[in-house]
């Protein structure tokens, strides 16, 4: 096994992707407490879940999956593009991946919105009004929405600094790890939503 | 491998950095000093801790009021709690000697991220300081206990949020530290030094580590919810709205009963390093002990609902997480043996961090069986929520990681700050606190098991003799732990100087000298030996 | 720096993996449609969690990663189900 010099200044990769992934694990299980509320409120309430589903609209949901997929296969092909040199096609990708990323906010902004003005929202008079599983179901949508939203305004943070670092070459083919981070950091907002989409917009 | 004793090189503590003056300590990226700001902020807030603890033990001599409300009373031990387990018995032993000696027993310059090191620090502080702004800011101090139970902490008109956002914030620290020495050891470890010539001390803290990484998150985000039902009230803990406050005790004890063993491993971990030191012969089964601290880390993830007896959860689970409480004992049983047999035979050198280790072993059986006690549910249901509980936990943590730490000081010091503190008043104190500690915590043993709550500002009379001597018994051990303390503080002055192998120990720290260079090693080591080699002489004492 | 070799994805094994993806996606939006009962969730999950293991083994590059990092993956999702699996043996035993 390697064991580089502890030279700070040039981070191997090998222990920085290691540390993402550990990273990575600690959010699994950060979401992973919510997704185990939802799976104890889904059992006890089922009926109740089916039909607070139905007001949420399936076809937004759809479109922000189809976003944050396709923004993943662009940030994944940006780490090609730097590995072979191709500094413009990568920024290009990145670049899209970012806007991607904007799309769904501006869907998730929507959405919320029409929520809000139905008054469908954690504490209001119509939530204390409805069957309780339909109140708790909308306070996980919140909730676990709210989180990932907070996920992707940081990893859209990520990847505009990597749109930067790549324009000033200081992300290059010998050296893009911070790159190759901020892609896995990107991946697991897209594996979050992939878990939430269904349980949250497809058990109508 | 170096050996400089004789100062030509610069210690760590006076290595000119980046940075002059305090600077070079606030900015710091190296290891050791990193640990040295944490050992000093875990001080301060012990003794404020402590003290929390003594005044609630003087409320306590006499059954109703004595020095204050039932308010404040309860406000007490809620900080009491916060402060000791999230500010000193969860981050303590990672993050000031794990910091300090897991690169150096590596062989290595420094941990695997050395500014995420900083950071994690900085967290701690921030953590640190908003749970004792809780204290004083517009509501008055939390009064839910450390456990944040619903659905009074959702209700409850004190700054709870306050507290809910400084645990919150110090499980993020703890998390970082876990990552790092994680990487850390998969990466950073000598030449020559493979997974299993690695001394147990790193291995517990890899454990440690694991559980760091996948616990603490799942507090965090409990904390949030609980501050989302206060604000939001999103319902998912209130019945009225269809919620369960049950759900909010699973998910509050998935990470509190593993957090245990963050307490744990790395204390089992110093003391499988005296114990080879001071019996100058090799650690008693070295491969037992290291599945034992994966098997502890491991099946301790499992056995959260032995908290949750009395709760109402369905006789399936009770019977289950029963079976797996009395399994997760086992490998600590074998530790037991492992370390007395690593004494038998030996070349006994019974030095303070001997005698305190030798206690932990006896204090940490006695929380130990106590906690086989509350493991059997028809036992636990008489002595839940009773003083007997908080005895166990105290044998445990205190008796046990606590003793331990002081042991790991005591071993450690010479290293740290290139001094000998003072045998004498080292075992004098000893003795102060090993007889104030039992004085202070054997009796609400046996006051629990006659019906004495846990938690509670009043008490029957029949109660009063043993809460009298348990307090008597609290003044004798803080007397102790002072004493200790001033040890340490007087010696860095007036200590002899250390060399550097004081007690004739055989992993990598005592190679290089005390304290150490900045840089840890002249250059790095290849390691050939086992790593309790005691053979040729490369261990000599030199006092 | 390290000079192992290191697997670059093509474009069109990525794009590819996308394609798979999205059908993926419109078979679980179809499944809503499908009067499945009691397995309505099991199928929900299933889709979904082909859909991460695609997104994990080749956008996140683990099918090239050691060996190491694919147990320690794949026991940290074991780990988590049996969190949820024993916290149920509280709720569905009740």
């Amino acid at each position: 096994m390697t064991h580089p010099d502890n030279n700070s200044d040039h981070m191997d990769s090998q222990t920085g992707k290691l540390g993402m992934w550990i990273f990575l694990f600690t959010e699994l299980f950060l979401f992973g407490g919510l997704f185990l509320v939802y799976a104890v409120f889904r059992a006890n309430y089922s009926e109740d879940f089916h039909k607070a589903a139905r007001e949420l609209n399936a076809f937004i949901g759809t479109l922000n999956t189809v976003f944050l997929l396709v923004s993943s296969m662009t940030v994944a092909m940006s780490l090609t593009a730097i590995q072979k040199k191709q500094k413009n096609l990568a920024l290009f990708l990145v670049l899209t991946t970012l806007f991607l990323a904007a799309l769904f906010m501006l869907n998730k902004y929507f959405e919320w919105s029409h929520k809000f003005h139905f008054k469908l929202y954690p504490g209001s008079e119509v939530l204390k009004n409805l069957p309780r599983g339909e109140l708790l179901f909308f306070g996980l949508y919140f909730m676990m929405t709210g989180l990932h939203a907070l996920h992707v305004l940081v990893g859209m943070v990520l990847l505009s600094i990597n749109i930067v670092k790549i324009q000033t070459r200081r992300i290059t083919s010998q050296n893009y790890l911070l790159l190759e981070n901020s892609a896995l950091y990107w991946h697991l907002v897209d594996l979050i939503w992939i878990f939430l989409f269904p349980l949250l917009y497809l058990i109508t | 491998m170096s050996n400089s004793e004789s100062g030509t090189q610069l210690s760590y503590l006076q290595h000119p950095g980046k940075y002059k003056g305090i600077l070079s300590w606030l900015l710091t990226t190296d290891h050791k000093r990193i640990a040295l700001l944490y050992f000093y902020c875990v001080i301060v807030f012990f003794f404020i801790a402590a003290i929390l603890g003594l005044l609630m033990r003087v409320e306590l001599f006499a059954p109703g009021q004595t020095i204050m409300g039932p308010q404040t009373y309860n406000g007490l031990f809620t900080i009491h709690g916060i402060i000791m387990i999230f500010v000193i018995v969860i981050p303590a032993l990672p993050a000031i000697f794990g910091n300090f000696f897991l690169p150096i027993m590596l062989g290595a310059r420094d941990v695997a991220f050395p500014r995420l090191n900083l950071f994690s620090f900085y967290l701690y502080l921030t953590g640190a300081i908003l749970g004792v702004l809780s204290q004083f800011a517009g509501d008055g101090p939390p009064d839910t206990g450390w456990t944040f139970y619903v659905p009074y902490s959702a209700q409850s008109s004190t700054n709870v949020i306050f507290a809910l956002t400084a645990a919150f914030v110090l499980g993020f620290s703890s998390i970082l530290t876990g990552l790092n020495f994680i990487v850390t050891i998969h990466r950073l470890r000598a030449p020559g030094m493979g997974w299993f010539k690695m001394p147990l001390f790193p291995w517990a803290i890899y454990a440690t580590g694991w559980i760091q990484v996948l616990a603490t998150p799942i507090i965090g985000i409990t904390l949030l919810m609980v501050i989302a039902e206060r604000v939001l009230h999103i319902g998912f803990f209130d019945p009225a709205l269809g919620g369960d406050p049950v759900l909010f005790q699973h998910l509050f004890w998935i990470y509190s009963h593993p957090a245990v063993y963050i307490m744990i491993l790395p204390a089992m971990g110093i003391v499988t390093e005296i114990f080879p030191t001071f019996s100058q012969k090799p650690v008693f089964g070295y491969t037992a002990i290291l599945i034992s601290s994966l098997a502890i880390a491991f099946v301790g993830y499992f056995v959260w609902g032995h908290h949750m007896f009395t709760a109402g959860i369905s006789y399936g689970s009770r019977w289950f997480f029963s079976f797996l409480t009395f399994l997760v004992a086992v490998p600590s049983a074998i530790k037991v043996f492992n370390w007395v047999s690593t004494m038998y035979g030996g070349s006994i050198d019974l030095k303070p961090p001997l005698l305190y280790a030798i206690s932990f072993i006896f204090l940490f059986m006695i929380g130990g069986f106590t906690g086989i006690t509350l493991g059997a549910v028809a036992a636990d249901v008489h002595v839940h929520d009773t003083a007997f509980v908080v005895a166990h936990f105290h044998y445990i943590i205190f008796g046990g990681m606590g003793f331990a730490t002081f042991a790991g000081i005591h071993y450690w010091y010479p290293k740290m700050f290139g001094k000998m503190y003072n045998n004498r008043i080292a075992n004098i104190a000893w003795g102060i606190n090993f007889a104030g500690f039992n004085l202070l915590y054997f009796p609400q043993f046996i006051i629990g098991i006659q019906g004495m709550p846990r938690r509670y500002f009043d008490y029957l009379p029949q109660f009063q003799t043993g809460q009298i001597i348990s307090t008597i018994g609290g003044f004798i051990l803080f007397t102790g732990l002072v004493l200790m303390v001033y040890n340490f503080v007087r010696s860095i002055k007036h200590g002899a100087i250390a060399p550097s192998n004081p007690w004739g120990g055989v992993t990598l720290e005592w190679q290089i000298p005390s304290p150490p260079p900045h840089e840890n090693f002249d250059t790095i080591p290849e390691i050939k030996h086992p790593p309790y080699f005691f053979g040729n002489n490369s261990n000599t004492k030199n006092e | 720096m390290d000079h192992e070799e290191v697997h670059v994805s093509s474009y069109a094994s990525l794009a590819k993996v996308l394609v798979a993806l999205l059908i993926l996606t419109t078979i679980s939006v179809l499944a809503t449609g499908w009067h499945l009962g009691p397995i309505t969730a099991a199928v929900a999950l299933v889709i979904a969690s082909i859909k991460v293991g695609t997104v994990i083994t080749y956008f996140m590059h683990m099918k090239f990663e050691s060996l190491f990092l694919k147990l320690l993956v794949t026991g940290v999702f074991f780990i988590f189900a049996l969190v949820i699996i024993i916290t149920f043996i509280d709720y569905l035993l009740r």
